[in-house]
């Protein structure tokens, strides 16, 4: 459940770099961790966020978990079924459960992330 | 303290269904096996089971009981009949709440004390102090389970497998038989606002029980996850959360469970507190949307701190965020409007009556 393609953080989100965008979620054992995801706080669109600074909130119904910026970047887009249906975090993380895209990435923050191994091999020794 | 956490009889069976556990009261509980909503919205609609084996249970028996009872406990806990139990509070001398509990009533001079797992201990010591000389006082918690079952069809996930009439036991009544081939104490009780029994068996059955209960088609387990959501949905206070020493039953809005026609330890201080007046009281708040305002959270009013959430959750049942706070006495009516501070975030709350879940079947 660790799509080779994307990049992680030692947070557990994902991205996933396209041209000059990034688009970024949660992973599976984030997901999976948080339990029922019952409200996403997304940012607005516009705002300017750098690498690992806070970009979201996702509250479950224990708890209310703070994301970060995978990246530095503007917000482009955010995720609008997660205003209805935060659960479609649960079900797609991967997928469907995205939560927003930045553009103006900065590729040499890259070299921060998690490769899909390292990423594996770090939840497996949580 | 103990610092080692205990772990019920029913452990390994969470632990073969894949339950997430968290450590609370002192105990290893599960706290979710397929997850909180689904287990929340499945005890609304069919029938779950709950262990709650980490909750304390005492045993007064002799022929003081009956007035030792009387003057420990908050409600009218001395007039119940065999086969009936009550909802009270043990209060300090200042009406504080030591904890809130259910006191059964077995025999003509014997009952049984059903308490939180967090403060069993203390109750425990507090009672003793109390009891008249000749009043035998048991401490029944390590050889007691309780299992929960609650939801709508309880009844029909129980009639087979007790030889009990469970139809005709009504609200807070209890009876004793047998559960299959073993024995049972059966209340009609629960923390969830649906039809539902609480099941005390020994524990070296509990297992078993469990496990032959979980094979009715209707039934699954649910976690601690759940219960605190469903108790929520009722405005049922938790101790700890909405109650504690430093808040007096009339605070958290709980007045029929207090005698005040009768002595009972904290009386005067009530009293008094009645007299003299009252600065906060609990009240349920509806959230505009779905992020919760949790337990701790500062309530304001014109910008003013005025109060503190003690207990917040999105609630699975009406899709929006609700919680339990206490405000200024005088602010309590329904539609009086607050705002609660999340971090950076404002959220607007407004006062509704409990419960915010109106379609329960406790009382069916």
């Amino acid at each position: 459940m660790i799509p080779k393609n994307l990049k992680y953080t030692e947070e557990h989100e994902w991205v996933r770099v396209e041209d000059d965008s990034a688009t970024i979620g949660i992973s599976d054992y984030a997901q999976e961790a948080l339990g029922d995801i019952t409200f996403v706080e997304l940012p607005e669109i516009g705002k300017q966020v750098a690498q690992f600074e806070d970009l979201a909130v996702i509250e479950s119904v224990k708890a209310a978990s703070d994301i970060y910026a995978p990246l530095s970047g503007k917000v482009l887009e955010v995720n609008p079924a997660l205003e209805e249906a935060p659960e479609t975090i649960n079900q797609d993380c991967y997928g469907e459960g995205w939560i927003c895209k930045l553009s103006g990435i900065v590729e040499t923050e890259m070299e921060k992330l998690l490769s899909a191994e390292a990423y594996e091999k770090l939840i497996a020794s949580e | 303290m103990a610092t080692t956490v205990k772990n019920t009889p029913l452990r390994d069976s969470h632990a073969r269904r894949g339950a997430k556990f968290t450590e609370f009261g002192g105990w290893n509980m599960p706290v979710q096996y397929k997850g909180i909503i689904h287990e929340h919205k499945h005890t609304r609609s069919a029938v779950s089971v709950f262990d709650i084996c980490h909750m304390g249970e005492f045993l007064l028996k002799g022929a003081q009981a009956q007035g030792d009872v009387a003057r420990l406990i908050s409600n009218s806990v001395e007039r119940i009949r065999v086969g009936q139990c009550r909802y009270g509070f043990l209060l300090n001398e200042s009406g504080g709440i030591l904890d809130d509990l259910i006191t059964y009533r077995l025999e003509e001079e014997t009952y049984m004390l059903v308490v939180n797992a967090c403060p069993t201990e203390a109750d425990a010591e507090w009672i003793r102090e109390h009891l008249s000389p000749g009043t035998v006082f048991r401490e029944l918690s390590e050889e007691t389970a309780k299992i929960d079952v609650q939801g709508p069809r309880a009844l029909e996930a129980l009639s087979d497998a007790a030889d009990i009439p469970l139809s005709r036991l009504a609200y807070f009544h209890f009876e004793r038989g047998k559960l299959w081939e073993f024995e049972a104490l059966i209340s009609r009780t629960g923390y969830t606002g649906e039809l539902g029994y609480e099941l005390y068996v020994k524990s070296n059955a509990a297992e078993a029980i469990w496990e032959r209960l979980l094979e009715h088609p209707l039934v699954e387990p649910a976690g601690l996850g759940a219960r605190d959501t469903l108790r929520l949905e009722m405005g049922y206070p938790l101790y700890g959360q909405e109650m504690d020493e430093h808040r007096t039953p009339f605070e958290a809005g709980l007045d029929p469970y207090v005698k005040l026609k009768k002595d009972f330890i904290g009386r005067d201080a009530l009293l008094r507190q009645r007299a003299e007046g009252i600065s906060q009281g609990l009240v349920g708040l509806l959230l505009e949307g779905r992020q919760a305002a949790r337990h701790g959270f500062p309530i304001l009013r014109d910008g003013v701190p005025c109060g503190e959430v003690t207990s917040g959750s999105f609630a699975p049942s009406l899709g929006r965020a609700v919680s339990l706070g206490y405000v200024p006495w005088d602010h309590r009516a329904p539609g009086t409007r607050f705002e609660i501070r999340s971090g950076h975030r404002a959220l607007t709350a407004e006062v509704v009556p409990l419960p915010f879940y109106k379609k329960g079947t406790v009382r069916a």
